[in-house]
Order: C-alpha cells, then structure tokens, then sequence
C-alpha cells in the first residue's frame, strides 16, 4: 500500500497574521502569472504589460490621481463590505447599491430645488439612504423568510441596472444632450471640487479613509461589532446569547448598502456629473469590492491598501487598451483570477501541507 | 520483539502527532484473537486517534501494525476494510434519507452494471441480521430508526463486508440502558463466532462486565494491559487517572429553600412539528438539584429549550420566583437570573474562532463594566478572564487562545464560568458532564453542588444515569414528552427509575 501523493495534509492551529499577509500575496502572484499566459497568447509579453501598467498607473502624478479615482469607489464599498462579510451576510448586490446612491444623487442634484448650500449634503445623505435602502431588501427577505441572500442581492443588481437604463431613456432623459441617453448635467454647485491638478475628487476618498477607520472601530471596539462577529461565526451562539439576529442582520446591510451608495454619490457629483448607462457609472466596481473585501479579510483597515491595489489594476487597464490596444475585459479576467486564488489560498492557511519521503 | 501466539494485532511503537499535542507517545498494543479487548483512558488519553490509525484515517508518525505477523501499512479506511478491520464511530456514519440496505452497501460495487441488486443485499443482511441477533427491517429509512437501530446499521455495515476485527468507539453513549444490554449480548454472539472486537471507553462498569481483556491510557502512552479477570474499578481508575476518585459525592443535605422554578401543564413541539411536551408541571427550590431522568429524546430537550426561551411553549406556564416567564426572549429570562449550560457546548455555547476572552463575555457584554455605552471595555475583559481561569481552573496558552482550541473539558469550564458569573437563580444544566473525562466530571459536578450550597436552584439533565443518582435531591423522569413521576434521590431505585424510563407511571404518590 502507498500513498496517493508524495506530501500529507494537516489541519493547521492559527494561521498567524504574517501567514496570511503572505497566502494572500501569493494569490496574488499566482493570478500574475497565469494572466502572463494571457498576455503571451495576445504576442504581448508579459514584462512589457504588467511594465506598462505599473508605469502607467504609478508612474506620473496623472496617473496616480487616475488610480486614486478607481480606488476611491472600491475603498467606499469594499470597507461596507467587509462589515456585512463579518455577519456572513454575503452582500453581491454592492454594485446595485452604487447606481441607487448614483439615481438618488442625480435626482436630488437636478430635481431638489434645494439652496446651493444644501444641496450637496443632501445628495449624500439621500445616496446613503438610496443604498441602504437596496441593501435592505434582500436583509428583510433574509431575516424574515430565510431568502437566500447571494440570489437576492445579485438579483437586486440587474433592478438597479434597469432601473437606470430606464430612467436615462425615459423621465430623466436630458434636453441637452442631444439625443444620448444621459441626464442632464448636474449644476456646478452640485459638483465635487478636484484634488488640484487632476479630476480625481477629494471629499469622497477622505470620506472613504475617514470611515475604514471608523468600521475598524465599529467591528473590533463596539457592541455592535461584537455582536456582528457573533453571528456571523457562529449564529447558534447568537441565539444562545440572546443576540437579536435580524436586527444585526438589517444594520449591518444599512451600513453596507449606505457606503456603496456613497460611492455611487462620488462617481456622480465627482466623475460624470450626470447619469448615465450603469456600465459608465460603475464599470463594476461593486463587483471588484468583493475582492476587494475578501484579499483585505474582512479587515476594513486593510481594505485601503486592497482597494489601491485594484486601483491600480483598474488604471492600468485602461493603459494596456491605448497603448497595447488589448481589451479592457482582460482587467475582468484578472480580477477572477486573484478571488480564485484566493478562496484556493483558504486551505492553505487552514491546513499545513508537508512533504513526506516516501516510505517503504 | 516476539508475538504472542493468538495475536491478530499488534502494534509497535506507534506515535502520533497533532499542533501542540503528542496524542499517541509510543504505544505498543496486542489484541488476541476472539477476544473483546477494551481501550479505557480519559478523554484526550489517545484512545480514539489509535484506532483512526488502526482503521486507516490517520497515518501514525511512527511506528508499525502487524496483521497476523505481517507487517502493513494502512492507508485508508478501505485498505483497513481489505484487511478484514471495520469500525463503527462514536457519532455513525449514516444517510438518514436512504434505507439500511443502501446505507449497508453505499460504497460498495454491488449489483450488475449500474443496477443495484437490492433483493441479494437484502437476503445478505438478513442471514447476518439472523446469525448475530442484530434485527433491524432493511427497507426502513435510516432517519426512522432509533440510536440503538442505528447502531446495529452500523454494526452490519461492518459485517456486511466481512469484518472480522471490529473496533466500537464508545458505542454505549448514546444508548439507553436496555440498549446497552442488547448491545452486549449483540457482542458476545460476534466473538463466539470468532471476531475480535476492540471496545473503546471511560466506563468503568463497562470494561468489568464486556471484555476479557482491558488496555490503559493515559496522556497517549499505555499504562498497563490487564485481564479483566484479575483487576476491579477502583484499579482501573487509579490507572486510569493517576489518582484515587470519589465515585460519592458528599453533599450537605437539602434544606428547602424558596420556590424558584414553578412549571405547570407544560407543551410544546418538536422540530419536526411533533408534540414533545405533553403538560410537564414540577417545581425546583433554592439550594435543590432536580434531576431529569429519561432515555434521550423522551422532552428533555424541549424542556431545556423552552425554560431557557429557545423554543416556544404552546400551552402551560413557567415562573421563576413567582414572575411569569414563558416564551419570553433568552435575552429577558438570562436578565432575569436563568443560567444555561447546553447540551451542545461547542455548536451552541461558544463562538470558536473567537478568543477565550471575548467567550467569557458572551452574555455579559452588553452590560457594565464589559461595555461603556456603544463600546467595549477591553480592560474588564481581560481582568474577567484572569478571574474566570485561576476560579474555573481553565487550561490555556491565554485569555486570547480561540474557544476551538481548548478541550472539551476546558471549554465546559468556560461555558460554567461564563453561565455561572452573575449568581443565577436558576440554572438549566443540560449534560453538563458528557464526553468530560473523570476529572472534568468530577469538577463539574462540585461546582454544580457548590451552587447549590450558594442557594441557586438547578435543573439538571443527563443520560448518565449515575450522575443523576449521585447529583440530584430529586428525580423527575420523562416519558414520551410526560412526567412519569418525582422520586427523592436517596430513596431512589434503580429498577424503579427504569420501569418508569420505559414508560410505566409512578405507583405510589408523590415524592
């Protein structure tokens, strides 16, 4: 009788802080090279890419703002979540949540009537509500009728999408705009002011740095985090203990919608200035902050660095479109590569593997 | 090394290793053919992760098994099965939606092409089921059976592909007394048609009544290998834990306190939406123990759920010192001075991947001092768990270790020291002692007495039917979901306490 394989597999205590830091950038060189394949079959190499992209997106202040301005939507949504990944709620639906906070800023921007002043507070806090709102949804029909919760956000997404298409043909569809389907464009004061020199926003990426470190107070510091942690390891010990499930559940997906509604705020009154069709708004950021939260785990303070990271990914797509002339999908590709990696890494970190001589 | 004639098994030297614990440190072991040969050791003594490897589950890290003088390497459970090894585990192996026959047959190529030949199956199980006294109906879904049909599934399984050396991982935990009874006929019929059988336990009684032969662990080394014959308990518990045990407690006698539990004409349902309860009414005073006696699945865990708020009572009352407290919320009746320490410890009582620290604080840190309004006072924390492990005796590295990596018995220490923190009037014990090897036991149940002393009314359940006797004023025994009735414990009869388990009503009043 022999082995199957030439190496033992053992369950691993604690991975210990360090260990994780190197899984996860392990993945991340993994998803590296297996996207150099891709480069070699498109006859690019794959030093010259990736050379390009680290240029491009690090190399010149311009293109640092341009990674900062995609990083700045990941960082809002990925650090929301995190929170609603610590409660085991699987919240897919964060792209969704973006475009409502986008319609609802676009509707109090254009439609209000409110003083300059207020305006772009409004639009804020009318973009956290919007997102909160979508997030609640599927938290409703979890909590209450044990709905999956994967399906329900997902599904919420396409609503969103539609939603927008809709209005952007229809109702809000601009007078300006000769015949695009956009709205018309936000009036100045409705408008984000740059970090000077560039067209990147600064309130929402302060705003965004400003609340991972509150999320980081929020999960490891308070009651609420700790009941959120409670029920997302271990929901027998909640009920246990007396944890009130669903209105954890609901809170958690509050904050979680409401953050990527705030990114859908930034990428209206700082990027486009109007709405438009959902893959111009988002061009799936909601989608990426899931990696985004998962190659941070679940940790929001780490979601600053994860979201530059994809930032830089994102930036660097669209370099190795002009330059290369390669599709931008490739970035998409990429992103799957990393998450795949990833949730492979996991048992890495659960178990240790060791080689064994071969015995006789 | 010479090998004794008659020996089927022997193994040499074996050592395993897991993160943190030597679980098998050189065991040398011989099991002679035809013979019932019992592993005894406290839990975490090795006994289990010796027979992983004799069935091929785990790999030992050294060390060799010799198979009829032969020496063989196991691979896997399959090559344990190829040489004629089979085991039934502590918790079975079963599908509950498929038949026995199929559960008997899953993962063996039988029948034609893809076609299952069902009706040679049967007839197999049937002449096995006949030859050893093992009668179970093939064609009954599995999840309809009961834990001692079950097990005899699992016992066939076994025979089903010609075992001949079967290895029982405490096979008497989950059975009620007549079961027991059963089981062991059902073993001596195995060995008298020639199987050997390596019996894993940390009963004592056991060992005396079934096997011929006993082996001692302890701390994953072996201490002695007996026959049976030629040694008692109170020998085998000395090696066993390295010391002397009280089997009596001392306990000071009851003086009847105050009231505190008050349950009347209780019902409530089971998961599956069946009646549980069936108007259950009994009281619990200050400083009074009451036993619930019973063969599981008869209410108790019902009852414990519905005292503690987990489950909702459809008909009947519970008051705790006189106030009204049915269906109220687990948060309510924990405010209210209920202490619970379930039966299921790890699913339900701690959160393992968060640290011992944060364990402790399960219930108690939405209150002061653990938290000061939104946040949490890490101080108190700490300084809460410093108290907890020198009172409670909790063995870690420290108060930051994760619940999963304690064992079984210093998780039981946290469940206590956590429950038993703010005084409790009432505390609902559920199996507080099971899996818990002799020492844990032996803590618990001080601990359970001294709040007693302390004046707390405790409501205990357990399928070890001892403890009860030794622990509780009084005895309540459930029955399909009734009281059959109250017995003082010290006039207590055994027999008695079995005619009522199986359903026969109390004769005379009350106790």
């Amino acid at each position: 009788m022999k082995g199957l394989l030439p190496f033992k597999v053992e369950r691993r205590a604690v991975p210990s802080g360090g260990m994780v830091l190197l899984v996860s950038l392990l993945a991340i060189v993994a998803a590296l090279a297996v996207a150099a394949g891709l480069f070699q079959a498109y006859g690019v190499s794959p030093v010259r890419a990736y050379g390009l992209i680290v240029r491009g997106a690090l190399g010149s202040p311009l293109g640092l703002a341009e990674t900062v301005r995609r990083a700045t939507p990941l960082l809002l949504c990925g650090v929301g979540l995190t929170i609603a990944f610590r409660a085991l709620f699987w919240n897919i639906g964060a792209e969704g949540q973006l475009l409502l906070g986008a319609v609802a800023a676009t509707g109090v921007g254009l439609f209000s009537g409110l003083p300059d002043a207020l305006l772009l507070p409004a639009m804020f806090l009318a973009g956290f509500l919007a997102g909160a709102a979508w997030g609640l949804v599927p938290a409703i029909l979890k909590a209450k009728l044990g709905l999956n919760d994967v399906i329900t956000t997902l599904m919420m997404n396409y609503v969103a999408m539609y939603l927008v298409e809709w209005l952007i043909h229809g109702p809000w569809k601009g007078t300006q705009m000769r015949g695009f389907a956009y709205t018309d464009k936000l009036p100045d004061v409705a408008r984000l002011s740059f970090i000077p020199g560039t067209r990147t926003p600064w309130l929402t990426l302060a705003l965004g740095l400003a609340l991972a470190f509150v999320a980081y107070i929020l999960v490891t510091r308070t009651r609420q985090g700790f009941e959120i942690r409670v029920v997302g390891e271990n929901p027998d010990a909640a009920r246990f203990a007396g944890i009130n499930q669903v209105k954890t559940i609901l809170l958690v997906m509050l904050v979680s919608g409401g953050l990527a509604g705030l990114a859908g705020v930034g990428e209206i009154a700082g990027v486009h200035g109007m709405l438009r069709s959902s893959g111009q708004i988002s061009m799936g950021y909601g989608y990426t902050a899931i990696i985004v939260a998962w190659l941070a785990r679940r940790n929001p303070l780490a979601v600053i660095a994860t979201s530059l990271f994809f930032g830089v990914i994102m930036a660097g797509g669209d370099v190795i479109k002009s330059s290369l002339g390669l599709p931008f999908q490739l970035i998409n590709v990429f992103n799957g590569l990393i998450l795949f990696f990833l949730i492979g890494s996991e048992v890495l970190m659960r178990y240790r593997v060791s080689w064994s001589g071969r015995r006789r | 090394m010479s090998t004794a004639p008659g020996a089927v098994i022997v193994l040499r030297g074996i050592v395993k290793r897991f993160p943190g614990v030597v679980a098998n440190d050189g065991i040398d072991l011989e099991i002679r053919r035809g013979e019932i040969h019992c592993l005894l050791g406290e839990n975490g003594a090795g006994k289990t992760t010796l027979m992983r490897i004799l069935y091929g589950l785990y790999q030992p890290d050294a060390g060799e098994i010799l198979l009829d003088g032969c020496r063989v390497r196991i691979s896997s459970p399959r090559a344990a099965l190829a040489h004629r090894i089979g085991m039934v585990h502590q918790h079975f192996r079963l599908v509950p939606t498929l038949s026995v026959e199929e559960n008997i047959i899953l993962g063996l190529d039988e029948g034609t092409g893809p076609f299952l030949n069902l009706a040679r199956t049967r007839q197999k199980i049937e002449r096995l089921a006949a030859e050893y006294g093992l009668a179970v109906d093939p064609k009954a879904k599995v999840w309809q059976l009961s834990v001692g049909q079950q097990q005899r599934v699992e016992i066939l399984k076994a025979l089903y592909r010609d075992a001949h050396i079967l290895i029982m991982d405490e096979p008497t935990s989950v059975l009620t007394p007549q079961e027991v009874e059963q089981l062991f006929s059902t073993l001596r019929n195995l060995v008298d048609a020639g199987l050997t059988i390596v019996f894993i336990t940390h009963k004592l009684d056991e060992v005396m009544r079934v096997s011929d032969r006993v082996t001692v662990l302890r701390q994953g080394r072996v201490v002695a290998t007996l026959p049976t014959s030629a040694t008692d308990k109170a020998s085998l518990a000395r090696l066993m834990v390295g010391r002397e045990v009280v089997f009596r407690l001392d306990k000071a006698r009851h003086e009847p306190g105050k009231r505190v539990l008050e349950v009347a004409d209780l019902h409530t349902v089971s998961d599956r939406g069946l009646p549980a309860l069936r108007g259950v009414s009994f009281s619990v005073d200050a400083g009074e123990i009451l036993g619930i006696a019973g063969v599981s699945g008869n209410g108790q865990r019902e009852l414990v759920e519905v005292l503690t708020g987990l489950r909702r009572a459809t008909r009947g009352k519970v008051l705790l010192a006189g106030k009204e407290i049915t269906n109220r919320s687990p948060r309510e009746i924990a405010e209210a001075g209920v202490a619970h320490v379930p039966e299921e410890r790890i699913r339900m009582g701690t959160v393992p991947n968060l640290s011992l620290r944060e364990n402790l604080i399960l219930k108690g840190y939405r209150y002061p001092p653990f938290c000061r309004s939104f946040f949490l006072n890490r101080r108190a924390s700490t300084e809460n768990a410093c108290r907890a492990i020198a009172l409670y005796q909790i063995v870690a590295p420290s108060d930051a270790t994760p619940a999963k990596l304690l064992s079984g018995g210093n998780i039981q220490r946290l469940v206590l020291a956590r429950e038993l923190s703010g005084s409790p009037c009432l505390i609902v014990a559920a199996h507080p002692t099971y899996g818990l090897d002799v020492g844990a036991t032996e803590q618990v149940r001080q601990i359970l007495l001294k709040e007693r002393e302390r004046g707390a009314a405790i409501l205990l359940t357990s399928e070890d039917l001892e403890e009860i006797l030794s622990v509780s004023d009084r005895i309540l025994v459930l029955f399909g979901g009734e009281a059959m009735g109250t017995l003082k414990a010290e006039e207590a009869d055994l027999g008695e306490i079995g005619l009522m388990m199986a359903g026969t009503r109390q004769t005379e009043g009350a106790a």
